[in-house]
């Protein structure tokens, strides 16, 4: 069988990749798919310990993380049109009215 | 310790109000002078007087009938381990005899200044002077009293203390004029010689004090001669030491050589002044020290020749500058000297009795002659107050202030033939004159003569050193006598003088009555027959002094001074009187004694002798302290430059510019910049960039788990 | 090297691969199918974890929905490569250095939990179409607070989307 650790070391990869993407892409629909990158990242962790637990709160969590990414994403993806109606651009770079 | 009073109908009790009553009459002259007139102002000033000669005489009486040394304590004063000082009056012999004294005289002088300080108070345009002269006068006639019935020594040098400053202030008391109403510092300066030159002999009488203290144990008059004999035996060099150095204050208050040089400056008093203070009473309290302290003079014959020496000395060399002078207070200023001489130099030989009978009729007859001469003044300055205000009432205010030419109203030489316009002032004059010059049957003569006795009986050289200056005493008293009030007058103002009013004469009077009963006091045995009531005084004081010496007229003695004052009175009348001296003529003793006579009218330079040996490198030395070692060194240097430049430098350059600009306020400032610039370093951080913050977020992560990882 | 061990590090090398391109591609449509890719294979990992209804959920709602909004938001913006501006010059070397340091922690708290025996080895009896069940059991009975209030959370999102997206008359476009 292969040992939880490797599923452990892959969801720590992913989601290290992730966040690299969150800090490295200025086009904020890439950002927003790096976070769910990262969570998924996290579900698998959740998978990986509930199975070693022999449990099933670990699904259930991903469950519903499932859920609230879903409900994450759209309300996000409409505030990223939002903002691209009045700044005609998705450079998170170009967003800095709260610089100061 | 003598017995206390316990005798009944007697008045020691009363020995205190000798000197509260004086006090009381000037604590209300003070508080209510200035509402009160001038009249009540003085009369009140001489009732206390008057009150103080009541008690002497109650007092005198009570020695009468109780002739043991009565003692009266009156107040605790210092208590500190050993030394013990009371304030207790002493009632004895010799104390009331001055008491009487200085307050019979004294009485007599402050009804006559009523009268003279109203004169001259408006002639020199000052009515508000005349309440502070009383209140001084009485302020002195108190001290006196505290100096002659203290019954210690301490006791004595307040009273001492009291009388010079008194003698200060009545002296300086036209501070701001000299004696002829020009504004001035001359009189302010007469009272300072004066205050000084007393000031040194204080300074020898201190250390006698304290010496006294030392060795006696005590300052108590009783105490001290007690042990006498004992330190006399064990160490003879404490008495010698003592007496000398109270000679020295003898010399300062009583004007011997070489301190007399104050008395002739202090004639730019009121004449008052110089009658009560200068002639009769302060002066003769060296005397009075001298006779109290018998028991200590005693001991040591060397001590007593060099007293008598001294004594005589100034008798003579005072005498001889009187002949030379010409104005008239000054004459009788020497005179006093002169006489004073007498006094001490017969209290030297340990003739006591003599010395206070010689101060009690020289007190009459030169109060008299003072009083008398002020008169004159007065009456010089009526005569002139008529020639340049024409003839009006001289009692115009504002009246002196017009003296704007120098016209000098003492000056013998602007006087004569005052006989004719000041009867009265002229024959009580003459009578002072007779006494002074020791002519028979007058006061002086008795008095004078026994001082002459006792000198010629066991000191020689006094003797002769006194009947010399016997004979200037006569020479110089005629002289004065022709040149004021016989010959033609020599000056329009002379011509013009006025007599004085009653109040002014009728002491006078007094005095020239006493003058010539004085004799009275003390009178000897005549030719081996006693009368009764002769050594009055000698019998009297001897309840003090111990034994007394009866005096007794010796013919050739008598009859010798008599013979010299006859022949001075001769000699005056053959230069001065037989020729009336014209107006501007020089002194016709002036070319037969030349360089003589040139230095008894400057006083033998004695005055400009100490001026260069001491005042001035005195005043050099000072001058030098003041202007280089405290202006120049202290001032300048020290704090201006040392001081204030270094308090200025601390605060202006290190400790505003380094530790407050520098310091602090870069501290402070700092504070705000680097806070400005964190704060702009910081507000880097805020740029609004969503990946700043992302990155921000992951460090936080890696930190924390850091954290975790090494825990 | 058993069959588990090869699917797995093929899957795994698909997984990081598909990530790397998400993250290095230029065109956002590119980037989408790069993530749906990595998904896909999480999904299988899932299978491999034993949680076949997650796995297929997690095709379902993620690749199938959650990608196709974002394809649809993608097309709808513009897919052009956006020009680097000059801001945040030392982003990207500071990220690497981060994400190096990352990897290290997580890499070294994996190694000590493995080391420590806290990871067992799981066991072969929850491979079963039963675990749904059991599963549902938990969820409904357990977990159902958290359940409803998702529902709830779906709603807000929803509502959300679209007040921010709507447009009012007369607003400009």
């Amino acid at each position: 069988m292969v040992p939880v650790s490797y599923y452990l070391a892959i969801s720590g990869i992913l989601f290290t990749l992730g966040a690299m993407g969150v800090l490295i892409r200025r086009n904020a629909l890439v950002i927003f798919m790096s976070i769910e990158l990262m969570l998924n990242a996290g579900n698998l962790a959740f998978v990986a310990f509930a199975r070693m637990h022999n449990t099933f709160s670990g699904q259930l969590f991903v469950f519903f993380v499932m859920t609230v990414a879903a409900a994450e994403v759209a309300v996000g993806l409409a505030l990223i049109v939002a903002i691209f109606r009045t700044k005609n651009s998705i450079n998170v770079d170009q967003m800095s009215s709260l610089k100061g | 310790m003598m017995p206390m009073v316990t005798t009944s109908g007697l008045f020691f009790s009363l020995v205190p109000l000798i000197v509260f009553f004086p006090v009381i009459g000037l604590l209300i002259n003070i508080i209510f002078g200035g509402r009160m007139g001038e009249k009540v102002v003085g009369t009140i000033a001489s009732l206390a007087a008057g009150a103080a000669f009541v008690v002497s005489a109650l007092l005198a009486y009570s020695l009468a009938m109780h002739p043991e040394t009565v003692i009266v304590p009156f107040a605790e004063w210092i208590h500190i381990g050993a030394l013990q000082i009371d304030w207790a009056f002493r009632v004895d012999t010799l104390s009331v005899t001055m008491m009487l004294v200085v307050s019979g005289v004294g009485t007599l002088i402050h009804i006559y200044a009523i009268g003279y300080m109203h004169e001259d108070v408006r002639f020199k345009g000052d009515v508000s002077r005349y309440r502070r002269f009383f209140v001084f006068l009485n302020l002195f006639i108190a001290m006196m009293m505290i100096l002659v019935s203290g019954d210690s020594y301490m006791m004595l040098f307040v009273g001492w203390e009291g009388v010079g400053l008194c003698s200060f202030l009545l002296i300086g008391f036209w501070y701001d004029m000299d004696t002829l109403g020009r504004p001035s510092f001359a009189n302010a300066n007469a009272a300072k010689k004066a205050f000084i030159a007393n000031r040194v002999g204080d300074f020898g009488f201190v250390i006698a004090g304290l010496i006294i203290f030392w060795a006696f144990g005590s300052f108590q008059f009783d105490q001290v001669f007690a042990k006498v004999p004992e330190i006399a035996a064990a160490m003879p060099w404490v008495i010698v030491a003592v007496t000398l150095l109270m000679l020295v204050g003898v010399a300062g208050k009583s004007a011997q050589i070489p301190l007399f040089v104050w008395l002739p400056d202090a004639m730019a008093g009121p004449t008052p002044v110089s009658a009560l203070i200068h002639a009769a009473t302060m002066v003769t309290a060296g005397v009075y020290l001298i006779v109290r302290s018998a028991p200590l003079y005693s001991v040591n014959h060397s001590v007593q020749y060099f007293v008598a020496t001294l004594g005589a000395a100034t008798a003579l060399f005072a005498a001889t500058i009187a002949a030379g002078q010409y104005d008239i207070k000054k004459v009788l200023a020497y005179s006093t000297i002169s006489q004073l001489g007498f006094m001490v130099a017969a209290a030297g030989m340990g003739a006591y009795t003599a010395a206070i009978f010689h101060l009690a009729t020289h007190a009459f007859f030169k109060a008299l002659l003072f009083l008398d001469a002020g008169s004159i003044i007065l009456g010089m300055e009526r005569g002139h107050h008529h020639l340049v205000h024409g003839h009006g009432d001289p009692h115009d205010a504002g009246a002196g202030t017009h003296n704007a030419e120098v016209f000098d109203p003492g000056d013998m030489r602007n006087m004569g033939g005052l006989r004719d316009k000041m009867k009265v002032s002229y024959w009580l004059y003459l009578i002072g004159a007779l006494a002074l010059a020791g002519i028979f049957p007058l006061a002086g003569f008795w008095s004078k003569d026994e001082i002459l006795l006792e000198a010629s009986r066991n000191y020689p050289h006094v003797y002769w050193m006194l009947i010399i200056a016997a004979f200037f005493t006569a020479f110089y008293m005629g002289r004065q006598v022709w040149m004021v009030f016989f010959g033609k007058p020599r000056t329009e103002v002379a011509a013009h003088a006025e007599e004085s009013p009653k109040i002014m004469t009728v002491p006078l009077m007094v005095l020239a009555s006493l003058s010539v009963l004085g004799g009275l006091l003390n009178m000897a045995t005549i030719l081996g027959f006693t009368l009764p009531g002769s050594h009055l005084l000698a019998e009297w004081l001897g309840h003090s002094l111990g034994e007394a010496e009866a005096g007794e007229l010796n013919l050739i003695v008598a009859g010798l001074s008599t013979v010299f004052a006859l022949l001075a009175i001769y000699f005056s009348w053959l230069i001065y009187g037989r020729k009336s001296i014209e107006t501007g003529q020089l002194d016709p003793l002036k070319k037969p004694l030349g360089p003589v006579f040139f230095g008894m009218e400057n006083k033998w330079f004695i005055d400009e002798a100490y001026q260069f040996l001491f005042i001035n490198p005195y005043r050099s030395i000072s001058k030098f302290l003041a202007d280089k070692v405290d202006w120049a060194f202290w001032h300048d240097w020290f704090h201006d430059r040392v001081i204030a430049g270094g308090y200025n430098w601390i605060t202006t350059i290190l400790l505003d510019q380094y530790v407050d600009q520098r310091g602090i306020d870069a501290l402070a400032n700092g504070l705000g910049t680097g806070t400005k610039r964190l704060s702009t370093v910081m507000r880097a951080w805020q740029n609004g960039l969503v990946r700043t913050y992302a990155l921000t977020v992951l460090v936080g992560v890696i930190v924390i788990l850091g954290y975790l990882i090494l825990k | 090297m058993t069959l588990d061990m090869i699917v797995f590090l093929v899957l795994a090398a698909v997984a990081v691969a598909s990530a790397i391109g998400m993250l290095l591609s230029r065109n956002a449509i590119y980037a989408a199918l790069y993530l749906v890719m990595n998904f896909m294979s999480v999904a299988i990992f899932y299978l491999l974890l034993g949680a076949p209804f997650i796995a297929l959920s997690q095709v379902t709602v993620y690749a199938g929905a959650i990608m196709v909004l974002f394809l649809f938001v993608v097309m709808l913006l513009g897919t052009e490569a956006l020009v680097p501006t000059g801001v945040l010059p030392y982003q990207r070397n500071t990220a690497f250095v981060l994400g190096g340091l990352l990897v290290v922690e997580i890499g070294y708290w994996i190694w000590r939990g493995a080391m420590t025996g806290l990871i067992p080895l799981p066991s072969s009896e929850l491979n079963s179409m039963e675990s749904v069940q059991a599963m549902s059991k938990m969820l409904f009975s357990q977990y159902l607070l958290p359940f409803e209030v998702t529902s709830v959370l779906l709603l807000v999102a929803m509502i959300g989307a679209i007040i921010l997206t709507i447009r009012q008359k007369g607003e400009r476009g």
